[in-house]
């Protein structure tokens, strides 16, 4: 099956969270997020974002069931969690969290009491039992009114009156609650939502309906009333579905940046301490492919730290005594001692997120197109309301029971029904589709925005490029070369020894067996191979004679065997298959496209000229991204924004839309409006396509619930709407509304040919292994 | 008349019945993991859920 979420280490001292820096994050004290409710057992919850198959959910289960102590696993597949209980100790946590990341799935805790998934997955029941309520009550009064209409004589009708409001009125007052706190929350601020005329609606028709019942009277609307909740409910609750769907696995993962590191006191002892005990002064000790956990300069050992999350930079940079570094970058190769300057909320990362989230702010003024709709359409529905009732009252020469029920009536008939399904069917249809080419959506708002974009901003390192370098002509390297060089470079965790790892495990080359390999930060590998010294790493440390042009930091690696002539391995970021398609669709379609980069101006100039992108910027940091796309979007332009780093996030949650890569950092994909999957770059085009599908269809059922009122609306004030008409008027046009947005599945390809992710060792779209399973 | 007296509770009664099954369905948690149960059928072996 294709959905082995990673491959698995290379031969050899692997270290232990595997090569690619997956698994469980170093340091991490699961016990400390276990639960316990009665003594001896134990309650752990843990996020896996990569499960995305039935292949993964069985693997998880089987594997934590093989374990003695475990008493029950599952996994949920929605909220991409697992959920372990076991009999023993709290410590046991650790090894448990262990073994779900020995099967190569990214696992971090999941801390139940902050994350909001608790609280929706508390509103999702209550919308749901509403539902059920609202369908039940309204199944059966539909049963008496339909004797009613039939004909039914005097008696029996004032009877069947009397039954059906027993069972409307609890079940209005029960699934009716969802609307009637948002219209008084609306009502209480001085503003009108969509909730306001549904609650009046539902509420005057009981009441008008309970008057006529009590004085015998011939009509009564509570078939209306339960039926109006019943189709508002689905949509309410097909709305919030989609909200948390992909919410629920992207938001909580922002919590985790870095809980505790441990500290080097003076006399050399070491401890683990949260991170909120740490003050500026303080040492610590940073293990090699340990994420920084806190801004500060080097005090002690060498490394290469790998900053391409944090600037978009592709060559790890070289760090020892005196150089700044920066929570959140990974450190490669050597131990660190660094002296905090700054943790915890003083942090560069603690800024981009703050940036993050007053970018996020100013973007929640956005009115969704619903809300929209629904400040023009709450007036004029009760103004038309209010006129009828006037004009009844001197037409019919004081009849004020009958203007009261003609009006009412029209309060009824134009019950936004239609209107409020006419949105979540829509999204949820688009979101189902996006889901199945391997694009995960946010909310719904998000696809109306992407619909309105007209320029397109594109990061480099990471998001046209993979952010991994590759070989650069592979064919002209000798077999027993990168045999030898594979030996030293799977005792590595640097970008390049992986690039070589990898390259070397793909063509079946078994590395040769290097003895005695040491790293040395900054430089390179040394080890021992037939009785001869062999070197990996920078060119003027392999083969110092040999240094010709040196162009500063080139991405390339020097192999040196005895005195022979020295093997150049030359890199480059390897660029996302199908970028310069994307690049010139994105054209074609008639968005400008614009490349923003962190990396060095000589990189950025290479790819853009290579794309054909005419306006780019290199070498910028996240705050001057982050405030060039808000100053494009003051200046009235609606900007598509992709990237994947730390370094976007703020200039993604600034996009009027923005799309990352799964790939991208948590904090990347928590401020991305959509997520695809893949090494393709392809799910953007899909994804723009669907928004601007789904905003047809939105615009579309507008349209049928506008002509709906424009024939029903008359009826209803000439008093023509009897309860039957209503209950007609009502489902026919709600099941138009959706039967019009299921088109949007028809017309799209069960799986986007370009969304299906082929390339090597990568995740596979979600549609891929459905075929596959 | 006297029909009706019958029928009408029956027809409460099973409607009942219904909502009633799925206020349980509810609230042992099978509304929790849609997507997961659509991919559960896929595994061969009938592992109980525990």
């Amino acid at each position: 099956m294709a959905c082995h979420a990673r491959t698995s280490p290379p031969a050899g001292p692997a270290p232990p969270n595997g090569p690619d820096g997956t698994g469980t994050q170093p340091g991490t004290d699961y016990a400390a997020y276990a639960s316990t409710e009665r003594a001896g057992h134990g309650h752990l919850d843990l996020m896996a974002p990569d499960i995305h198959c039935a292949g993964c959910i069985k693997r998880i289960e089987t594997a934590l069931n093989a374990h003695p102590a475990v008493t029950a696993a599952r996994v949920n597949m929605s909220t991409k969690r697992v959920a372990v209980d076991w009999c023993g100790d709290l410590a046991l946590a650790d090894e448990i969290a262990g073994t779900v990341a020995a099967l190569g799935f990214d696992i971090r805790p999941f801390d139940g009491d902050r994350a909001s998934g608790a609280q929706d997955a508390a509103r999702s029941r209550e919308l749901l039992l509403a539902l059920a309520v609202a369908g039940f009550a309204a199944g059966n009064v539909m049963l008496l009114s339909v004797s009613i209409w039939s004909g039914a004589p005097d008696a029996t009708r004032a009877m069947f009156h009397w039954l059906s409001a027993l069972i409307a009125l609890p079940a209005v007052g029960y699934a009716g609650r969802p609307f009637f706190r948002s219209a008084w929350a609306a009502l209480k601020v001085r503003s009108l939502n969509m909730d306001v005329p549904i609650s009046l609606a539902v509420l005057l028709a009981c009441a008008m309906s309970l008057y006529e019942t009590v004085n015998l009277g011939e009509e009564a609307y509570f078939d209306a009333a339960v039926m109006l909740l019943f189709f508002l409910l689905v949509g309410r609750y097909l709305d919030h579905l989609m909200r948390t769907r992909a919410h629920s696995a992207l938001h909580a993962l922002l919590s985790l940046t870095a809980k505790s590191a441990t500290v080097v006191s003076d006399d050399a002892v070491r401890t683990r301490t949260p991170i909120d005990d740490i003050e500026a002064g303080m040492v610590v000790a940073v293990a090699p492919d340990e994420c920084l956990p806190v801004d500060g300069i080097v005090c002690g050992g060498t490394s290469d730290v790998d900053l391409s999350m944090m600037t978009g930079e592709s060559v790890p940079r070289t760090v020892e005594r005196g150089d700044m570094v920066h929570e959140g970058t990974m450190n490669l190769t050597g131990e660190l001692l660094v002296q905090v300057s700054a943790s915890g909320a003083t942090t560069l990362l603690a800024d981009i997120i703050s940036m993050m989230e007053a970018a996020e702010k100013s973007k929640a003024r956005y009115v969704r197109l619903a809300d929209m709709a629904a400040r023009v359409y709450a007036p004029l529905v009760h103004g038309i309301a209010a006129l009828t009732f006037l004009g009844w009252l001197w037409a019919s020469g004081g009849d004020w029971h009958f203007a009261a029920f003609t009006a009412v009536a029209v309060l009824i008939i134009t019950c936004p029904c239609a209107l409020g399904l006419a949105v979540p069917v829509v999204q949820i249809v688009a979101s189902g589709v996006l889901f199945r080419g391997g694009v995960l959506l946010k909310d719904g708002a998000a696809l109306e925005r992407l619909a309105e974009i007209d320029t397109v901003v594109l990061d480099k390192t990471g998001t046209l490029t993979l952010g991994r370098p590759r070989l650069v002509s592979p064919a002209v390297i000798d077999v027993d070369q990168l045999a030898l060089a594979a030996g030293l470079s799977r005792h590595s965790n640097h970008p390049l020894s992986r690039a070589i790892t990898a390259l070397a495990a793909q063509r079946n080359i078994t590395p040769h067996n290097v003895v005695a390999v040491t790293e040395q930060p900054g430089l390179g590998l040394s080890g021992t191979y037939d009785g001869m010294q062999v070197f990996l790493g920078r060119r003027d440390w392999c083969a110092p004679a040999a240094v010709e042009d040196d162009d500063g930091r080139q991405l390339e690696l020097c192999l040196q065997t005895g005195h022979g002539a020295p093997q150049m391995f030359r890199f480059e970021d390897e660029l996302r298959t199908d970028a310069p398609f994307v690049v010139s669709e994105l054209k074609r379609r008639g968005f400008p496209v614009e490349m923003l980069s962190g990396d060095r101006p000589k990189a950025v100039a290479r790819l853009a000229r290579k794309l054909g992108i005419a306006e780019y910027r290199a070498q910028w940091t996240p705050e001057a991204k982050a405030h060039y796309v808000a100053s494009l979007n003051s200046s009235g332009k609606h900007v598509l924004m992709v990237g994947d780093g730390l370094n976007d996030a703020p200039a993604l949650a600034a996009g009027h839309a923005s799309i990352a890569p799964s790939s991208a950092t948590d904090a990347g994909r928590t401020a991305a409006d959509f997520v695809f999957l893949g090494d393709r770059l392809q799910p953007v085009l899909f994804a723009h396509r669907i928004a601007c599908r789904a905003r047809r269809l939105v615009m579309q059922n507008f349209a049928l619930a506008a002509g709906y009122n424009l024939i029903a609306v008359p009826l209803a004030i000439l008093g023509y709407a009897s309860p039957l008409v209503a209950a007609i008027a009502m489902s026919v046009s709600s099941l138009i509304v959706t039967g019009n947005a299921l088109r949007l599945r028809l017309n799209t390809p069960r799986q986007h040919p370009d969304a299906v992710a082929t390339a090597p060792g990568g995740k596979a779209a979600g549609s891929d292994e459905r075929s596959a399973a | 008349m006297t029909n009706l007296l019958l029928l009408i509770p029956v027809a409460l009664l099973l409607g009942a019945i219904g909502l009633g099954a799925f206020v349980w369905a509810l609230r042992s948690g099978q509304f929790e993991d849609l997507e997961g149960a659509a991919m559960r059928i896929l595994n061969d072996d009938d592992e109980k859920p525990s």
